[in-house]
């Protein structure tokens, strides 16, 4: 079954084909067919994660693309079982985003259109995950940026939505030149792009360099290899992989690379991997690339829920957890990714708090979240940081999908204009919640897993600092997860007009919502740490890295996150009680610093004014160092154009210009020669032809 | 006169007929002209296959197979010429090749 | 007596492409080909070639150039011979045909050709039907399909109607 995994993507490319070019005029058959397309590749997908299942020995299969001279391209793929959770989580989450498409894009112009660019990101995404070589996941990497254009821009009508579909293409292909230049780099230094044989080479390279146990950042490593040796027992199937490596290794030993040569290898494929993971950050909107995933929001709410929470943001996940050989060998690289997932999630957590706009909080909370993954995939958690990618694309496709649910009733993405949804659209305000109890990390939510395998990774490995932080940023996000919640659906509605319009969205759209609550209940609880075979046993790098369950920290998290729900419920639900306090709200929140409630001012105090402040800072930061930098760049280059211009005035456009004049002589001359005439030219090949026999003569 | 026929005889009338014909290929401003130059030529190559058969390798006839081949091209060939011809003259109310120069620059 | 035959016929075909070649009138040319591929057939009729002797008169003689009178008299108007029937490259064509001549000539006088003391099978005729039929089956039947497409091709391109073709108007 396994060997057919390539099907997969294939369906809906079909799916894509048959839309652009037969389908598009019917709208209906556009829709259902994609639908089954999708449906197809996800059962697939499902038989192929039983089967890997039952042997986790990862498949592959290559074919040369490209060969030269002493080196060649393969292209092919590789099916592990991080591959095999992905293809799930990517065909579930697209399938369920095709068919809530059905009602909330019902009655758009470009309806069809809309299924064909869903099948084609599908493609892309599901090709990314099974693509076995860096070169080809750069293929689909570039297609899901592009199909994202498409799908950010869906209304292109609207200017913002253009906009922000030209600023996530730049944003994330400015990012993929670091991916490109660390591909190239890669190649050139160990002459091969794909998963399996890199990982075998930096293990060869490990060996000879003699460094396995010595640099800080494979601390982890060792953590893993202490606690493999009860794995062992259990895995022993699984070990066959570290056992060839091992092989290979001594093999390319005999061809006696020195240490120093070794040394030097691994320093190199640490830079290819930073520049990859630069690629990385770009898709998964990571510090200095976020910019464009709250702007991405203009796009239609499936889209946001496929591209921005569950899929293409997760590709740079994906490909970091991918590099995690790089990772482990390269200490520099491993802070890196880790300080910038820090970073990212304190952050983008820190903005969500004072968001209005529903999708945009969704968003941020997003970047934050993929911030963790980074922090943890930096730390060595290989299998923490893709059970939280795993966890969060089902609770995140959820918030987005319930968001897209109540925007479709009250038609306002601002939730100062909600409220006292919940009577209106119980199956939305209930998964809603669901997903947020989720995310906040609430015992025995998904949510909750995955955020404690996260913690647990940070806390063996001693990174004490980024463990608080950590839990910081899970206290904002129960919080502000919350003031979503309770500003969207409880207390009394804000916009009478609204709310008096509101109205449960169409089944289309509540099922596949009531499934995604399921799945954000329950897809965590592979991942208990006390089960026999968990998701830690299946989906691991090296050796099945165990955990052990840390219960004080689990009540750490719970009780940060209970507090967060806490805070969030006095201040949003309490408060809105009046509804003068609430007319007070859309005033700017500085007016509403000085003479509101208690709750406001312990609010602005202790939250928004630190974090305003720290926004000012950094727009300040922004407006002095980055704003002083690009200008300083600009007029160096307005120098330099000047420069340029005298040159090109004087050198180049004399060059040109004179040989311009000589072409013009020259075609003067040789116009002659061109009469149009048949005979002419068939007498002068005909002199040719002459001179040929004369030259025999001689 | 010498008394036996030979196989250079015959050659050179082949080679004299191809030379003629090319030179009328090469002068002839009306495109039926050139197409009479060309089945000058046609004649000439296929007296060298005949002369050839007879002469060099008489047990296998295949020279004279191949003229056989040369007429039917040639006929082909003049009537697709011809056709052209005909369609040229509609075009441009005339067949001097000389005047169909549009291609030029 | 064969040698005086040749003779004959080599000056006849020899001067009448002269006239093909150099003739004012078009027609005239045509009909002075008619007497060069006459003279042609007496040529292979001397290389003991009798088929291909009456193939020269029927296929060439009797189709092709009836063909070619009829496109003259299409396209020309027979009165009109004034007109001048050579391009400005004569003197060129001439040197350059005389040089290929003569370098022909000196390649064919040099070369000891590999004359065979055999002679053509007698019954040559059958045995050309044999050869088209076993040997040279499919060019046979190749050459067969080129004459059916170029009767095709030439319907095609000749037929008056059909859209009308941009520049008919223009020139």
């Amino acid at each position: 079954m396994v060997e057919y995994s390539w099907l997969i993507p294939l369906f809906p490319l079909l799916s894509f084909v048959l839309i652009v070019f037969f389908l598009n005029r019917n709208n209906r058959v556009s829709s259902y067919f994609a639908i089954a397309m999708i449906l197809t590749s996800m059962v697939l997908s499902f038989k192929i994660l039983v089967e890997v299942l039952a042997n986790p020995h990862p498949y592959e299969a290559f074919i040369t693309w490209l060969s030269w001279t002493g080196f060649s391209l393969p292209m092919g793929i590789y099916i592990d079982p991080l591959a095999a959770v992905m293809l799930i989580v990517v065909t579930i989450v697209s399938s369920l985003v095709h068919i809530y498409s059905l009602g909330y894009m019902h009655g758009d112009p470009r309806f069809a259109r809309f299924f064909a660019y869903l099948s084609l990101f599908s493609f892309s995404m599901l090709g990314l995950v099974i693509a076995g070589s860096y070169v080809l996941i750069l293929v689909f990497w570039e297609l899901v940026g592009l199909t994202s254009y498409f799908l950010i821009g869906f209304w292109f009508e609207k200017k913002i939505a253009a906009d922000a579909g030209k600023k996530a293409f730049v944003t994330t292909k400015l990012a993929d030149l670091g991916f490109l230049l660390g591909l190239v780099l890669m190649i050139f230094v160990i002459g091969t792009a794909t998963l399996p044989e890199l990982n075998k080479k930096i293990e060869s390279l490990k060996i000879t360099a003699g460094m396995v146990e010595e640099n800080h950042s494979s601390k982890q490593l060792h953590n893993a290899e202490m606690t493999v040796h009860e794995g062992v027992s259990k895995h022993h199937k699984t070990h066959n992989r570290t056992g060839e490596s091992h092989e290979v290794g001594t093999a390319t030993h005999g061809k006696a690379i020195s240490k120093e040569d070794a040394k030097r290898t691994l320093i190199l494929i640490g830079i290819a991997g930073l520049l990859m993971f630069m690629g990385a950050c770009g898709k998964s909107a990571q510090f200095p690339f976020h910019v464009w995933l709250p702007d991405a929001m203009e796009g239609p709410t499936p889209v946001s829920a496929l591209i921005h929470a569950a899929t293409m943001v997760a590709a740079g996940v994906y490909l970091t957890a991918r590099l995690m050989g790089v990772i482990l060998i390269s200490p520099t690289m491993g802070l890196v990714v880790a300080s910038i997932g820090t970073i990212t999630a304190f952050m983008a957590a820190t903005i969500g708090l004072v968001q209005n706009d529903i999708k945009r909080v969704l968003a941020y909370s997003t970047i934050s979240q993929l911030g963790y993954m980074m922090m943890v995939l930096g730390l060595g958690g290989y299998t923490a940081g893709t059970f939280h990618l795993y966890t969060h694309a089902f609770f995140k496709a959820l918030l987005f999908l319930a968001a897209g649910s109540v925007i479709h009733a009250v038609h306002t993405n601002d939730i100062q204009e909600m409220g006292g949804l919940h009577k209106k659209m119980k199956i939305t305000s209930i998964t809603f919640l669901i997903a947020s109890l989720s995310i906040s990390g609430i015992f025995p939510f998904s949510g909750f897993w995955s955020k404690d395998e996260i913690f647990a990774v940070a806390f063996e490995g001693g990174h004490y600092v980024i463990l608080v932080i950590g839990i910081l940023v899970a206290f904002m996000t129960a919080f502000y997860m919350f003031r979503l919640y309770f500003m969207t659906f409880t207390g009394k509605p804000r916009d009478q007009h609204a709310y008096d319009h509101a109205h449960e969205s169409p089944y289309n759209m509540t099922v596949p919502l009531m499934i995604f609550a399921l799945l954000s209940i329950f897809a965590g609880w592979w991942g208990i740490p006390w089960l026999h075979t968990n998701y830690a046993s299946f989906v691991f790098f090296g050796h099945p890295h165990h955990v052990e369950p840390n219960m004080i920290l689990m009540l750490i998290s719970l009780v940060v996150a209970l507090s967060g729900i806490g805070l969030a419920y006095l201040m949003y639900y309490k408060r809105a009680i009046s509804p003068e306090t609430m007319a007070q709200r859309f005033k700017p929140i500085y007016t509403l610093l000085f003479n509101k409630y208690y709750f406001d001012e312990i609010y602005m105090a202790i939250i928004i004014n630190p974090t305003y402040r720290l926004m000012e800072i950094l727009f300040k930061f922004d407006q002095i160092v980055i704003d002083g930098m690009v200008n300083g760049v600009g007029k160096l280059t307005l120098l330099w154009s000047w420069a340029k211009e005298r040159f090109d005035t004087y050198v180049v456009d004399g060059a040109v210009n004179g040989v311009g004049h000589l072409s013009l002589a020259t075609g003067r001359a040789i116009r002659k020669t061109q009469t149009g005439q048949l005979q002419t030219y068939a007498l002068v090949i005909f002199l040719g032809a002459v001179v040929l026999i004369f030259m025999k003569f001689i | 006169m010498m008394s036996e026929l030979t196989l250079l005889h015959f050659l050179i009338l082949a080679a004299v007929l191809f030379a003629l014909g090319i030179f009328g290929l090469l002068t002839r401003r009306n495109a039926i002209g050139i197409l009479m130059s060309i089945e000058l030529m046609f004649n000439g190559a296929a007296i060298n296959f005949v002369a050839f058969a007879r002469y060099v390798a008489p047990q296998e006839i295949a020279g004279q197979v191949f003229t056989i081949f040369i007429i039917t091209i040639a006929a082909a060939e003049a009537a697709v010429g011809l056709a052209i011809v005909i369609l040229i003259y509609r075009n441009f109310k005339g067949i001097e090749v000389d005047k169909i120069n549009f291609m030029k620059w | 007596m064969s040698m005086l035959i040749f003779y004959i016929l080599a000056i006849v075909a020899v001067v009448s492409a002269l006239m093909v070649v150099t003739l004012r009138n078009v027609f005239h040319s045509a009909l002075f080909l008619v007497l060069t591929l006459f003279s042609v057939a007496g040529i292979y009729v001397l290389l003991e070639a009798e088929f291909l002797a009456a193939v020269q008169v029927l296929i060439y003689v009797g189709a092709i150039t009836i063909l070619m009178i009829f496109a003259i008299m299409l396209t020309y108007q027979i009165t009109s011979k004034s007109i001048r029937q050579v391009n400005e490259q004569v003197i060129p064509a001439v040197i350059i045909v005389l040089v290929f001549f003569v370098l022909s000539l000196v390649t064919l006088i040099k070369t000891s050709w590999p004359v065979s003391n055999k002679s053509l099978p007698g019954n040559n005729t059958f045995e050309i039907g044999r050869q088209l039929l076993s040997t040279y089956v499919i060019p046979f039947e190749v050459v067969s399909i080129v004459l059916l497409i170029a009767l095709i091709g030439a319907i095609i391109i000749s037929r008056q109607d059909g859209p009308s073709r941009p520049g008919q108007e223009d020139r």
